[in-house]
């Protein structure tokens, strides 16, 4: 066990008959840094995500979170321990306001409603939705609704934040306040895990790249490393254009 | 032991029947997501019509399929283009009680047109009992057993082979895709409706021949029929023919071993059962 | 965050008054009679609300809780003599547990295949009534006529009390609908409703919310369903078990608004009348005119209503730009 390690996986494994989605993987994130997974599609990343959340029971393997064992806890339970996370598909609540859906993230540390409405309010200042707060969920644009998940997650108060895919479908300038607004998560002394397959805001934010290819852990390292590495290169565009080094 | 046999024999022949009402339901569920509360309904349209046709023209009741097929068909689309359709786009909640208004609306206009009291069909063409040693096999229920075969097998090539068929598969499986393949899934859904009433319908038109015809009989085929395509799996021809032959036997067994008067409770608690244990049932996806 | 504005204080005010004298002024018994059906019905569509509304489980099944609350006071009295108020709570925490056993298993099930697991759960307690040698069976059950006063909770002379009893049962569900709106417990219902998924993710004990809403639910509508026994002094299976009660509840709640605390009295208010009279006008011939009518009035709801009827009273202000 790593001293300041917030996350540990080990050789988790999550197959769905015989497919392997996640085939032993190993790896650590610690304290105050920001890893990015990367991956061609199907390479197991949210599955990924999906068995260290809760949400899948592993096949083997266990996950450690600031040294507790967190493997086939409740999803909900993992939650209250501090780890938050986004999905691909952008999870809100329709029928409620902004404000609303935030609050109902607060609630889960701050039970009186009138506490729970001031946290979300702050949250939604530092996210930078409180113009939007009496907004109905449906209303918004995806980058909205992608920033409002994210100020759900944060009202939780989480040490681990993850996100899935949380640039997806964005133009340049939402882009840039998505990777602000990570950077700012930072500075508050969250951790961040956050599978992308956006390679630019991958190379600018990242301390650590972990690369995934059908269900194995085929490399880490620093994002320039990774970037170069031939079996990374295979991975996503083929044998081909592996150009020796 | 005879009369085991005898029970397991009755629950088969009980058991096509649910599993011809149970493909209709299944179709139109898989197809558009909506659960039709009315078709217990429609099977009873079906059966009133073979009745009508009998006692006005002396038509038995075999012969009225045809007829059957096609008032229940135009009846399902008229339904779907009319009712249905407008809530799809709605709440869940709309989806759910819409069917049922239509169940009420139905019913009760059987009563008020035809009163409540329960009709039979007397002397079918095909009547009487086979007696194969100390088992006795029912004409009529046989008869509509293998009809149920037939007209499931039917349906079975028909979703494989033909076009409209296998883009009734394709909009099951994924509707958007199918759209982008430039399947009309409205016109789907509409004929979807048209033949799951058109089924149950074939099933009322057998199912006159040995049963009771009133207005309400559509009542706990309906809810069986949401058991047996439970179990079968939502959207499984294959499963749902399958399940009605277990619920047949699950229900004259389990009525033979506990006490009759428990004999749907019995088959509801399969479904509660189900759900909880592998909710999307045996062949489901 | 609903901030109650003068103006629904005072129609609220109104409308209180107005119901509280209504008896007092009309005198005809079955207006008593339809209003105090109104009541009944409204607070079974609240109870209804609070875990079909808020939390999205669409029950058909509710007249199950509706029997075993009127049955088990109905038996305690006449069996145990036990007083009918605690015949009441006794009801109704036995609703609560059974709806807690069977909301269990089916704590994943949504939309349709809940709407079904309540049905067939429904079905199965009305079998069991049907057969049931201990409390009646099929014969039902006939409560003992009592000296009439409060503390026996039977009233012969006159349906006033009867009436000002329901309206107070009615006035305590909507307190609580209410209170769980404006509290934690609500917006996790409410979570919940939209998505598991969101609800887990934000820390939400899925399974335990469910189970409370439902457990609620439970609990107020056997209230009704002892005061039904009460009030009618009858009770079978047919009468206190039936699907259609089931449908009714729902209706009530869709049509006036389901997800909102006041909505249910709405569509009571529209749909007891309504079926209470086609029932006495053009039901008694047997001839199913009233039913029909009901079932054409359903239809076109859904369609055309979808969300409610209350909506359009309240401005809520639905899309902030």
């Amino acid at each position: 066990m790593k001293k300041g390690s917030c996350l540990e996986v080990k050789g988790i494994t999550k197959h769905f008959g015989g497919l392997y989605a996640n085939d032993h993987i190993d790896f650590s994130v610690e304290e105050g840094e920001i890893v990015s997974i990367i991956g061609p599609n199907g390479a197991g990343k949210s599955t990924l995500f999906n068995c260290i959340t809760g949400f899948y029971p592993p096949n083997s393997g266990k996950v450690f979170f600031f040294g507790e064992e967190i493997t086939h806890r409740r999803a909900d339970t993992i939650c209250k321990m501090g780890v938050a996370r986004t999905f691909q598909v952008v999870q809100i609540i329709g029928d409620m306001t902004v404000l609303e859906n935030v609050m109902t993230g607060a609630l889960l540390r701050y039970t009186k409603i009138g506490h729970a409405m001031k946290k979300a309010e702050e949250v939604l200042a530092f996210t930078g939705l409180a113009e939007k707060k009496s907004f109905f969920g449906t209303a918004l644009t995806i980058a909205d609704k992608k920033r409002l998940e994210v100020s759900m997650a944060l009202a939780t108060q989480p040490r681990l934040l993850m996100l899935d895919e949380s640039m997806a479908g964005l133009t340049r300038v939402e882009l840039r306040g998505m990777i602000d607004l990570i950077r700012k998560i930072r500075g508050k002394g969250i951790t961040l895990i956050i599978v992308e397959h956006v390679m630019e805001a991958v190379m600018e934010i990242s301390d650590r790249v972990i690369v995934l290819n059908s269900g194995k852990k085929i490399m880490e390292g620093s994002p320039k490393e990774v970037v170069r590495h031939p079996d990374v290169i295979q991975a996503y565009l083929g044998e081909r254009y592996v150009v020796s080094q | 032991m005879s009369e085991l046999l005898q029970q397991v024999i009755n629950g088969l022949l009980i058991g096509f029947m649910y599993a011809l009402i149970a493909i209709g339901l299944t179709l139109i569920w898989g197809v558009m997501n909506i659960v039709n509360f009315a078709h217990g309904d429609f099977l009873m349209v079906g059966m009133f019509t073979s009745f009508w046709l009998y006692t006005l023209y002396g038509l038995d009741p075999i012969l009225s399929i045809p007829v059957c097929t096609a008032l229940l068909f135009v009846m399902g689309v008229l339904i779907y283009r009319f009712v249905v359709s407008k809530v799809m786009s709605g709440p869940m909640l709309a989806q759910l009680v819409v069917t049922f208004g239509v169940s009420i609306f139905i019913s009760n206009l059987a009563v008020y047109l035809w009163t409540p009291d329960f009709r039979l069909i007397s002397k079918p063409l095909l009547s009487g009992t086979w007696v194969i040693g100390e088992v006795q096999l029912s004409i009529p229920k046989t008869v509509a057993s293998i009809g149920s075969i037939i007209t499931s097998l039917f349906v079975f090539l028909f979703l494989k082979k033909a076009k409209t068929g296998k883009a009734i598969l394709a909009t099951e499986m994924d509707r958007e895709a199918a759209l982008l393949m430039g399947i009309n899934t409205e016109r789907i859904n509409s004929f979807s409706f048209g033949m799951g009433a058109a089924l149950v319908g074939i099933a009322g038109a057998f199912l006159s021949t040995y049963y009771y015809i009133y207005p309400q009989v559509g009542g706990t085929f309906g809810l069986i029929a949401f058991c047996v395509v439970a179990l079968g799996g939502f959207g499984s021809i294959e499963g749902a023919f399958i399940a009605g032959i277990l619920v047949g036997l699950v229900q004259t067994l389990g009525g033979f071993f506990f006490d009759p008067a428990y004999k749907y409770a019995i088959v509801f608690m399969i479904y509660l059962i189900t759900v909880w244990i592998r909710p999307q049932g045996l062949l489901g996806w | 965050m609903r901030n109650i504005s003068l103006k629904q204080i005072c129609s609220g005010v109104i409308a209180f008054i107005l119901v509280m004298i209504f008896p007092l002024l009309i005198t005809n018994t079955f207006a008593q009679h339809v209003m105090i059906l109104f009541f009944m019905f409204g607070m079974m569509g609240v109870a209804w609300n609070i875990m079909g509304g808020y939390a999205g489980m669409f029950s058909f099944g509710q007249v199950a809780f509706f029997g075993i609350g009127a049955y088990t006071s109905s038996f305690l009295l006449i069996a145990y003599h036990v007083n009918p108020w605690l015949g009441l709570v006794i009801g109704g925490l036995i609703a609560a547990l059974v709806a807690a056993a069977i909301g269990y298993p089916c704590s994943n099930l949504r939309g349709h295949y809940f709407a079904i697991a309540s049905i067939a759960f429904g079905e199965i307690v009305r079998t069991h009534f049907n057969n049931w040698r201990l409390i009646g069976a099929a014969e039902g059950l006939s409560l003992p006529m009592l000296n009439e006063g409060f503390k026996n909770f039977m009233f012969h002379s006159s349906k006033l009390p009867y009436y000002y009893i329901m309206l107070a049962f009615l006035i305590i569900s909507l307190l609580v609908c209410y209170l769980i709106s404006t509290s934690k417990i609500g917006y996790y219902f409410r979570a919940i409703k939209e998505s598991h998924d969101v609800a887990k993710v934000l820390g939400i004990n899925v399974v335990w919310y469910r189970l409370i809403a439902i457990m609620i639910s439970a609990f107020l509508t056997a209230m009704a369903g002892t005061f039904y026994a009460q009030y009618v002094l009858y009770i079978d299976p047919e009468s206190v078990m039936l699907l259609p009660i089931s449908i009714q509840i729902v209706l009530i709640s869709m049509l006036g608004g389901a997800g909102s605390v006041m909505g249910p009295v709405v569509g009571a208010v529209i749909l007891i009348p309504i079926s209470e009279f086609t029932r006495v006008w053009l039901g008694h011939k047997g001839t199913g005119v009233d039913m029909l009518i009901y079932g054409f009035l359903i239809t076109l709801i859904s369609v055309y209503q979808p969300k409610g009827v209350w909506g359009l009273f309240t401005n809520m202000g639905k899309r902030a730009k």
